[in-house]
């Protein structure tokens, strides 16, 4: 008699915890799209082509489909944060090591490049 | 074609890597050899843009974008320099307080010399840009100096590029170490990578040509100079050269020197010497 309604409280509390894990990736997401765009921050307009942002340059290639391309996201870290280390004559600037960004930032802008 | 002109920048790339990574000793004790490095330099953009007549890339961004190119063409018919050229031109037949005028100070009365600037003064061991000899030829006559990047520095050098339009860039080297220092020297500092962007002069100009940074064409490097001084909207106004490398500093958050350091008029020097034989373009106009 029990047994349905505590299977039923289960299942709300894991939805609800779903929603909120939900909710949170969602937030990083758009914190995300804003440092990258923030002219300040990121401004990785300035090279690259990306959907939802005006004046893109073209010194970079477009961000798209990265999920399939570095299904790792430490992989899109290593570049946000390094980019010379891959290779030292890349024009992108090494946003971590030079304190551009910090780690949290960096993952956000992680979290919103894996949607695209 | 593609794979041509990517093996040449990597090759380029190389060659600047390894430039960067010698230490100072080796490079002084290296032979510098500015001819190969102008002949080096002028053949990498001639084949990174076949398509672009060589004398054209003394236009900046103009020379790399069709589009832009004929909005620039029409804006031609109405200059927006001209009224730094009427000014200037006033002003340089302007006598000073002691009778004497800029005339006085220049090879030619200053008229048709631009393509000789800057030039290594032995005397000082320094080099010597016109913006720099304008306002000694100022203080020589007890007049004070204009401020570098604009006003008046640029209405006098729009007049003195335009009387000197269409003659080949022509810089000298003199036999004298200081002189190859100094070349070297704007070299190094045009390669180098600075800032918290972590950009050279030659991620922008030598890397990049022709590409948008965001809405902006990137200018090439080879011939960069030859259209100084110029007028830009975003400027509302005209800008010298010493105005171009404060901007192209401080846009990149690095640490702009002053006008007229010696570092500044070394990159001038080199820049100026690898586009010899480009003719004189400016004043210039940009969007
Ligand atoms: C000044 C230019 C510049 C800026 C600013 C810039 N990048 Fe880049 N980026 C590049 C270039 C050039 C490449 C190509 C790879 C290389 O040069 O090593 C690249 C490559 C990448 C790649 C790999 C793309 C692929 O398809 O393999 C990612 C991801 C990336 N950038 C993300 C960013 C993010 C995120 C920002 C902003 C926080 C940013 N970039 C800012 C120039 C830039
Ligand atoms: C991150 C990019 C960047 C860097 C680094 C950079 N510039 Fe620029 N530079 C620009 C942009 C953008 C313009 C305006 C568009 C154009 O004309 O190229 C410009 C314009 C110029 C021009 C005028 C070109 C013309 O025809 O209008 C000169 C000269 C110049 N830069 C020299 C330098 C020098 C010297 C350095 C290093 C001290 C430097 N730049 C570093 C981006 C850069």
């Amino acid at each position: 008699m029990t047994a349905f309604p505590r299977k039923l409280a289960v299942l709300l509390a894991l939805a609800l915890s779903a929603g909120a894990a939900g909710a949170r990736a969602q937030s990083a997401v758009a914190d995300g799209q804003k440092l990258a765009f923030d002219r300040g921050k990121g401004n990785c307009l300035t090279c690259h082509a990306i959907k939802g942002g005006d004046l893109p340059g073209t010194i970079g290639p477009e961000l798209k489909d990265l999920k399939t391309k570095y299904p790792d996201r430490n992989e899109l870290t290593a570049i946000i944060y390094d980019e010379t280390k891959r290779n030292p004559q890349t024009m992108m600037p090494p946003f971590g090591r030079n304190r551009i960004l910090t780690e949290q930032e960096i993952s956000a802008i992680v979290d919103f490049l894996q949607t695209l | 074609m593609k794979t041509r002109t990517s093996l040449l920048l990597g090759s380029l790339s190389a060659a600047l890597v390894a430039f960067a990574l010698t230490s100072p000793r080796v490079v002084a004790a290296d032979k510098v050899d500015p001819v190969a490095d102008a002949k080096a330099f002028q053949n990498f953009f001639f084949q990174k843009f076949p398509d672009v007549k060589h004398e054209d890339f003394v236009n900046g961004p103009y020379s790399m974008n069709a589009d832009l190119k004929r909005q620039w063409q029409e804006k031609e018919e109405f200059p927006p320099y001209e009224f730094a050229l009427d000014a200037g031109k006033e002003m340089f037949s302007t006598p000073f307080k002691n009778g004497k005028t800029y005339a006085d100070c220049f090879p030619n009365g200053g008229i048709g010399i631009r393509q000789n600037y800057p030039y290594f003064d032995e005397k000082d061991g320094k080099v010597v840009t016109l913006e720099l000899a304008l306002n000694r030829c100022r203080e020589a006559n007890g007049e004070p100096p204009y401020s570098y990047v604009k006003d008046e520095m640029a209405s006098l050098t729009a007049y003195m590029a335009f009387t000197s339009r269409g003659k080949p860039m022509d810089i000298k080297i003199p036999d004298d170490p200081r002189a190859l220092e100094a070349f070297e020297n704007g070299k190094r500092y045009f390669y180098t990578r600075r800032g918290q962007l972590n950009f050279s002069c030659a991620s922008c100009h030598v890397q990049s040509p022709g590409e948008r940074i965001r809405a902006e064409i990137l200018a090439p490097a080879l011939g960069i100079l030859n259209a100084m001084p110029i007028y830009r909207s975003e400027w509302s106004g005209m800008g010298t050269t010493s105005r171009r490398f404060v901007t192209c500093n401080s846009q990149t958050r690095a640490v702009p020197l002053e006008p007229q350091s010696d570092e500044y008029r070394d990159v001038e020097y080199y820049l100026s010497y690898v586009a010899n034989g480009l003719p004189i373009s400016g004043p210039g106009a940009r969007p």
